[in-house]
């Protein structure tokens, strides 16, 4: 199977669908739902709420360093159930593959899915694959949804962050961005940048189960990074935001690049890092259970959450500069970088 | 590396800011004359950090924003033809021409690219000999050696399918022109930093004698602009005029003179339209006869028509620092960053999109 490509067969419904699905998918997501073969899955659910969400995986180039669109494509619907407080826990995975396309490499991805829902203790469920002919999608897109109950305890929203809160940011920002960024066709520069991709959930229950409804807001800062996430919540909560630039942890190979490039580490997408508004009373407890998880290890308090609201700056998000200066962090207009994620 | 968290330093900074505020005297308008100065200024807050003594009036360093709209329409003009590739600095897609930008352009299916050098587009033209692939050549003393350094490989190898619509300006001759016009009158200039990496201190010699007026070179990061507009600051309290360095860790007197004679292989000075100045002696670049096979323009028979401005734009205006961003009436109406109707609200460099992004009346 070394050489072997996709072929339009492969997406037909037919034999060759059936043998790429059960030779490689099956004993990769090994569940017992999967394995029923329906048409969807039949779930138990508890009772109460739960959180649904959908994303698509179009990253260029599908393999870089710290990750693949694999991992990726789960870790993603894996966070935004996370930041909705909830615990996520089935996901549907459709594949649209490019006619062609080497079925080693999607061997490796598929690997990389089924280890990131290990990781993330969900199971893939239900799914489909599309073949499309040579040129009519580039390489392989991902869709995943995904379902998860919230706790009764738990009530995030982007609307809930109220003046005095606290914000916190779970690590360094821009890892990903730049990870892809480096990796790209000609811009190859010589600096160990992995992408973050991780899952959030465990990290998003350790602080739920701490603060409970004292957690106002989750949030992780995708497409757009942290200003578009900032400019959000302030927008929604009808609130200002003020951080402080020399709080904001960004890596020193991040920080250099992005200098170097002219982009905003805020501006830039991260995979597995998460803004957390919280009530300011419990602040040193929650940043201390954060600290006890690798994915925490470097959560750190970024700003406040203050009531200098300007509707028509659709919220207000300022930054205290380290140079000892004031301004606007806007809202991201247009793309920064296309197909980040 | 360019970064270096100890030109960021918060003490420094305050400590520079607190004597800026202590030289004494009536309020000075000083030009940062360079883009990425402005954006600069504007994201570490160094208006804010000011006072009232210091107003800093944005220039005419932004290439995007100067480059006259006819170039424009000409390289939008070469993305229509069959067989080409325009590959491009990623600034320019969205520069409205006189009725489509290149970003509309490729959705309707011309093939547009981004490039972050001309050495990536020359290699486009390499894995492409069928197809013609244009580069814009747009920029400063700056980026002016590494395309003509582009050019002078592809003559080297013999490559037919590449050539480049020049629209190369040359700061010393727009500072003549700013120096000369009276109603936009500044006490100092902040030299731009990347421009004198290559025509050194030196470079900016004639235009100090014909106009002493106090100008400083400056870096990019808070310390490298605070220590700059500290000279100005005092070389104007005490009626001294200087042209002096302060950005030593990269400029020197001499410049780079093989940077120099590389830009000077393949251009040659040329009187240029500067969107907003108008016709500046020798503010631009052309091809030198040995190199003019790679004129995109001659090779595509298509001419840069001067073409009018967008109605009610004040870029012109705001590029001189005769108006400010809020002065304009389409500024945050019908011109955004989403929207731009002018240059200087779409390239990154520009006075009014660093105006609208970073709050300028904060």
């Amino acid at each position: 199977m070394r050489d072997e490509r996709i072929l339009l067969d492969h997406g037909s419904g037919g034999l060759l669908s059936n043998r790429l699905i059960s030779e490689l998918m099956l004993p990769l997501f090994d569940n017992s739902f999967l394995s029923m073969q329906d048409d969807g899955a039949c779930l138990d659910v508890p009772a109460g709420r739960m959180a649904f969400s959908t994303d698509s995986f179009v990253v260029d180039p599908i393999f870089f360093p710290g990750g693949c669109i694999g991992d990726l494509a789960v870790n993603g619907t894996v966070n935004d159930i996370a930041m909705c407080g909830g615990v996520p826990r089935y996901l549907s995975a459709a594949l649209i593959i490019e006619e062609g396309f080497p079925v080693k490499d999607l061997a490796a991805v598929v690997q990389a899915m089924a280890e990131a829902a290990r990781n993330a203790g969900v199971l893939i469920v239900t799914g489909d694959t599309k073949v499309v002919p040579r040129g009519a999608a580039d390489k392989l897109f991902i869709n995943t949804s995904g379902v998860g109950y919230i706790p009764k305890s738990v009530s995030v929203a982007a609307g809930n962050a109220r003046p005095g809160d606290v914000v916190i940011a779970s690590g360094t920002l821009g890892d990903h961005g730049i990870a892809i960024l480096n990796q790209r066709e000609g811009l190859s520069f010589d600096v160990d940048i992995q992408s973050d991709s991780a899952p959030l959930n465990h990290l998003a229950g350790r602080m739920l189960e701490m603060a409970g409804s004292g957690i106002h807001v989750l949030r992780d800062p995708t497409r757009g990074g942290a200003a578009a996430a900032l400019n959000e919540i302030a927008a929604q909560s009808k609130v200002g935001i003020r951080i402080r630039e020399s709080s904001v942890p960004v890596a020193k190979a991040v920080a250099g690049l992005c200098s170097l490039l002219g982009l905003d580490p805020l501006y830039v997408a991260n995979e597995g890092k998460l803004l957390a508004v919280v009530e300011s009373a419990l602040v040193e407890k929650v940043l201390a259970v954060m600290r006890e998880d690798p994915l925490g290890r470097d959560a750190c308090i970024i700003g406040e959450i203050t009531g200098e609201y300007a509707p028509a700056q659709s919220g207000r998000v300022i930054m205290e500069t380290a140079a000892g200066g004031e301004r606007i962090v806007p809202m991201p207009t247009g793309e920064q970088l296309p197909r980040i994620c | 590396m360019a970064f270096d968290a100890r030109y960021r330093d918060p003490d420094l900074c305050r400590r520079l800011s607190e004597r800026i505020r202590s030289v004494r005297g009536r309020e000075i308008r000083i030009m940062e004359v360079c883009g990425t100065h402005t954006v600069s200024v504007f994201r570490h807050g160094i208006r804010t950090i000011l006072g009232e003594s210091i107003r800093l009036v944005s220039g005419p360093g932004c290439p995007v924003c100067v480059t006259d709209q006819g170039d424009i329409d000409a390289v939008i003009a070469m993305a229509e033809m069959d067989h080409t590739i325009v590959a491009t600095f990623g600034d320019l897609m969205r520069v409205p021409g006189t009725r489509s930008s290149l970003r509309e352009e490729k959705s309707r299916g011309c093939d547009v690219r981004v490039v972050y050098s001309a050495a990536d587009a020359l290699a486009i033209a390499r894995a492409n000999p069928d197809r013609q692939v244009v580069f814009p050549g747009i920029g400063f003393e700056t980026t002016a050696p590494a395309i003509a350094a582009a050019i002078i490989a592809a003559s080297e190898e013999g490559i037919s399918n590449f050539s480049v619509a020049c629209s190369h300006k040359r700061v010393p001759p727009a500072l003549e022109a700013l120096a000369a016009e009276d109603d936009a009158a500044v006490d100092g200039f902040l030299l731009p930093g990347h421009v004198s990496v290559v025509i050194g201190l030196n470079g900016y010699a004639d235009f100090f004698r014909k106009y002493p007026i106090p100008s400083v070179v400056a870096g990019f990061e808070p310390v490298d602009i605070l220590s700059a507009l500290l000279r100005l600051a005092e070389m104007i309290a005490a009626g001294s005029s200087g042209l002096e360095n302060a950005y030593g860790r990269a400029v020197t007197d001499n410049g780079n003179p093989r940077a120099r004679q590389v830009m000077d292989t393949v251009f040659y000075p040329v009187d240029s339209a500067w969107r907003g100045l108008g016709i500046i002696p020798g503010g631009g670049m052309a091809l030198r006869k040995a190199f003019s096979g790679f004129d995109a323009f001659r090779r595509f028979s298509v001419r840069a028509a001067p073409a009018p401005p967008p109605a009610g734009c004040s870029c012109g205006d705001i590029l001189v620092g005769k108006a400010v961003p809020p002065d304009c009436s389409l500024y945050g109406n019908t011109c955004t960053p989403l929207d731009p109707v002018g240059p200087c609200m779409v390239s990154s460099e520009g006075t009014c999109a660093a105006y609208y992004q970073y709050g300028g009346g904060l």
